[in-house]
């Protein structure tokens, strides 16, 4: 009898006994976890890429600020500053550039940044990035000098080499080591070792789910206090979870429940739940943010024809996108400048056919003028896009609705539009008319950024238009000696702009990052690639 | 038996050559360009065909296949054209967190489906059937996505007893792992119960209209035994086909549920591969499901003969 009841007391002590173990054993992991300092964020998209030059998606440029160091940064006013880079000096001619290189730059394998590290990183760069390109074809020649200095020569004295360098829109100019540098630009680099203020942690890195950096303790932050990406690059937490979570609700449920601690891209519908959790702030810069583009195809009637890209102007309506992709008025921008609001180069110079009420039947003669006929007007629609997709559904409606243009909508994913692009060939032989996509405010804030401004012909974004004269306006603005010169000359760019049409842009909304102000503070609110340093966590 | 299962095992071989014939043209012929979407949006046509002839894909057609097949030959995957991975590794870092979602939803289905079912069957037309009924036709009716945020407000939100999302691994303790299953199995468990406790009260029913079961009544033999022991085992074949097809379908991914629980298991990587055109990981996926289908189908075969001794292959 006595045994049974100790048998049954032996049972019931069983799931105690497992809960008090599983008990221990969470306070264990809890103590272990609660001495290190974790950040948790979720980024726009996952790191799926570890080669910031392979790609040029901005998650690779995200990446690439935690591992890797810049010679120079944009501070919060996106003013270029030295980051690696401790002096420099520019000859009376404007064509030779001396950089010093801070002493005590280490990678993470413990061996010292070098010139050699900075040349080989800079010609890598330089095979890839538009920015890049356009630096290099004015080079005469980059050496390393000494081990610390590196001397950059060039053929024309082209303005902007200090503002290339410290451009934090990808691609963003990162020194590797030198055996990863001298790797093929096509080809994805094996190891991430950089000189960043982070580590990458390889072995926890589960694409599509986690990408973890832990804090880089023998980094040598500058003196000055951070602003933007430059200033003291000063790490307070041991370690950085990049969790990915696909799904906005459960991105946007996660903070609420303090799972994560930043939200870099909440969805616009789920501001005013966040806003109202206590606890939650929301932050933007006034650069921060994303511009539509409704992009034409060139090549093709009836956008070949200059009139026809200029009747757009009396058809879509810029304040029907913003209502529907972001319906919070302060998120929206009713912008109208080629480079974006809340820049430097920001002007409207030349909008006013946009500006003014609709007209469709100006939009018809115009079309006509243009030789267009019925017919079927070919367009991308990318059904799977969280902007794309509506931005699509209205620009339909209004072309619809001006009443004479014959629209032939094909629906597919963004996968198949970004190859589908890609064809010169005519609508009806697989090629396009139109479609919409997007860029960063921070990357049309100037007209070497602006990729989509281009009118390169052959050279230019697709689309391919094709316009010298725009191009010898950018040209004289990477050649302008101060910014007073480079406003002038963004005005007459904008105006050309206007006329000649390389695309209709549709506004400018604000993506603005949420995170738990109760639990981080240090935040630095900057448009496209956040930094991830000087945030403390309580 | 024995001569069975090697001559099943066989079939395989043409079977998978198929399905990897099938991907791999499926796949190349749909639209689509890795290349261009790993240069970015602000690559020239230039520089999509750099990363295009970098990665193989200019060569033509017949010569891509030739190296998938010598790869697979050789028992390999192939890497990720994004991660730079081994497909194998991803698969590998993927395939605990599905096979404990998928586990651990087919125990919450069977544990509650078959006596949901066997109770229904057994009050057949009455007020308790007809409640199981409504649940199941609710549970097949409710989107998975639908329950989830529910499941989440309820539990992680306002009650905070669960996590709102991620998998923890059992290597940091079997407490944590189930604590980050428990919302997605029942959310996803949910259309499973509905169709196993449809199939049992189907199968129920047939099988207590038996002559048998009404000599076994009739013999004085408990409602219980009669239920289990008699009828609930000769209903078993069609209760595990349905339960074997539900294990295939919940490894080879439950791409809702993974995501709206930050799951990170093999459904999202397979749509993640699919969006972006990452070729390599969508053959090596669907030629390991097509493997699990085989190998399912399978040993649900052999359980008949343990489950109906009247079944000899």
């Amino acid at each position: 009898m006595n045994g049974t009841n100790d048998k049954r007391n032996g049972l019931r002590r069983v799931p105690a006994a497992l809960a008090a173990a599983a008990l221990l054993a969470g306070i264990a992991g809890g103590t272990a976890l609660a001495a290190e300092k974790v950040l948790r964020a979720t980024m726009h998209a996952d790191v799926r890429t570890v080669d910031p030059f392979w790609t040029t998606q901005t998650i690779a440029g995200i990446h690439g600020m935690m591992v890797y160091d810049t010679l120079f940064s944009s501070d919060h006013n996106l003013k270029a500053q030295p980051q690696m880079v401790e002096s420099w000096t520019v000859s009376p001619d404007r064509l030779t550039y001396t950089f010093v290189l801070r002493l005590g730059l280490k990678f993470h394998d413990g061996s010292p940044v070098t010139s050699k590290d900075v040349v080989a990183s800079m010609n890598r760069w330089g095979k890839r990035d538009g920015a890049g390109k356009q630096l290099f074809g004015y080079t005469a020649s980059l050496t390393a000098k000494d081990d610390k200095t590196f001397e950059w020569k060039l053929k024309e004295p082209y303005g902007l080499v200090i503002d290339t360098l410290a451009k934090t829109g990808t691609s963003i100019p990162f020194v590797m080591r030198e055996k990863e540098a001298m790797v093929d630009p096509m080809q994805q680099i094996q190891e991430i070792i950089g000189s960043g203020p982070f580590a990458f942690k390889r072995d926890e890195w589960v694409p599509g789910s986690k990408t973890v950096y832990v804090k880089f303790k023998d980094y040598a932050p500058r003196k000055e206090p951070a602003s933007g990406h430059a200033g003291g690059k000063v790490v307070k937490v041991d370690r950085v979870e990049f969790v990915w979570l696909p799904d906005p609700q459960t991105a946007q449920s996660a903070l609420v429940a303090g799972e994560i601690d930043y939200l870099e891209n909440p969805q616009p519908d789920f501001l005013p739940i966040l806003e109202s959790t206590p606890g939650i702030k929301i932050e933007s810069h006034p650069a921060m943010g994303t511009m539509g583009i409704v992009q034409l195809n060139h090549l093709h009637p009836p956008f070949n024809n200059v009139k026809a890209r200029q009747a757009m102007y009396y058809i879509l309506n810029n304040a029907d996108y913003l209502n529907t992709i972001a319906a919070n008025k302060d998120l929206q921008r009713l912008c109208f400048s080629y480079f974006g609001c809340g820049v430097e180069m920001e002007t409207d110079a030349g909008s006013e056919a946009y500006k003014a009420a609709k007209d469709y039947k100006k939009a018809e003669a115009l079309f006509k003028e243009a030789g267009y006929n019925g017919e079927p007007i070919t367009i991308l629609h990318a059904t799977d896009h969280q902007y794309i997709n509506p931005a699509n559904q209205v620009m339909i409606q209004q072309l619809r609705k001006a009443g004479f243009l014959k629209l032939d909508v094909q629906a597919m994913d963004w996968g198949s539009v970004v190859a589908r692009r890609a064809k010169k060939e005519a609508p009806a032989q697989g090629g396009w008319n139109i479609f919409i996509t997007g860029t960063t405010v921070l990357s049309s804030s100037t007209p070497i950024t602006h990729v989509s401004i281009g009118m390169g012909c052959e050279k230019a974004w697709f689309g391919w238009p094709c316009d010298a004269k725009l191009e010898e306006l950018r040209k004289a603005w990477a050649f302008a000696p101060d910014s007073a010169k480079r406003k002038e000359i963004a005005i007459e760019l904008s105006k050309r702009a206007y006329e000649q049409v390389p695309y209709v842009s549709f506004g400018q909304w604000v993506n603005p990052v949420a995170y738990r102000a109760d639990r981080i503070s240090g935040v630095l609110p900057v448009p496209s690639v956040p930094p991830m340093w000087n945030i403390e966590k309580k | 038996m024995t001569a069975y299962v090697i001559r099943r095992l066989l079939a395989t071989i043409p079977v998978m050559a198929v399905v990897a014939l099938f991907v791999f043209f499926l796949l190349h012929l749909t639209p689509g360009d890795p290349a261009a979407v790993i240069a970015g949006d602000d690559a020239s046509p230039a520089e999509v065909e750099g990363v295009r002839r970098k990665l193989g894909l200019d060569r033509p057609m017949w010569e891509q296949f030739a190296i998938y097949t010598w790869n697979l030959l050789r028992g390999d995957l192939g890497t990720s054209i994004f991660s730079n991975l081994p497909v194998l590794t991803l698969v590998r870092q993927r395939l605990e967190p599905s096979l404990v979602l998928a586990v651990s939803t087919l125990v919450i289905a069977v544990v509650f489906a078959i006596p949901m079912g066997v109770v229904a069957a057994w009050k057949a037309r009455t007020a308790v059937d007809r409640i199981v009924m409504a649940f199941s036709v609710m549970g097949f009716a409710m989107p998975v996505f639908l329950i989830g945020y529910m499941l989440i407000y309820i539990f992680a939100i306002e009650l905070r007893w669960l996590p709102v999302q991620g998998y923890r691994p059992l290597a940091q303790g079997i407490v944590g792992t189930a604590r980050s299953i428990v919302l997605p199995a029942f959310a996803l468990g949910m259309v499973y119960m509905a169709l196993i406790a449809r199939i049992t009260r189907a199968s129920m029913l047939e099988v207590l209209s038996e002559d048998y079961i009404r000599t076994a009544h009739a013999k004085g033999v408990a409602t219980t035994g009669v239920l289990l022991r008699h009828a609930l085992k000769n209903a078993a074949v069609p209760i595990v086909t349905v339960i074997g097809i539900g294990l295939a379908l919940l490894i080879s991914g439950v791409v809702l549920t993974e995501t709206v629980f930050n799951i990170p298991g093999l459904g999202r990587l397979t749509v993640d591969a699919i969006l972006k055109r990452d070729y390599p990981i969508i053959q090596g996926l669907i030629i390991l499901f097509a493997g699990v289908k085989v190998l399912v189908n399978l040993m649900i075969d052999l359980s008949y003969t343990w489950l109906d001794p009247r079944i000899r292959y």
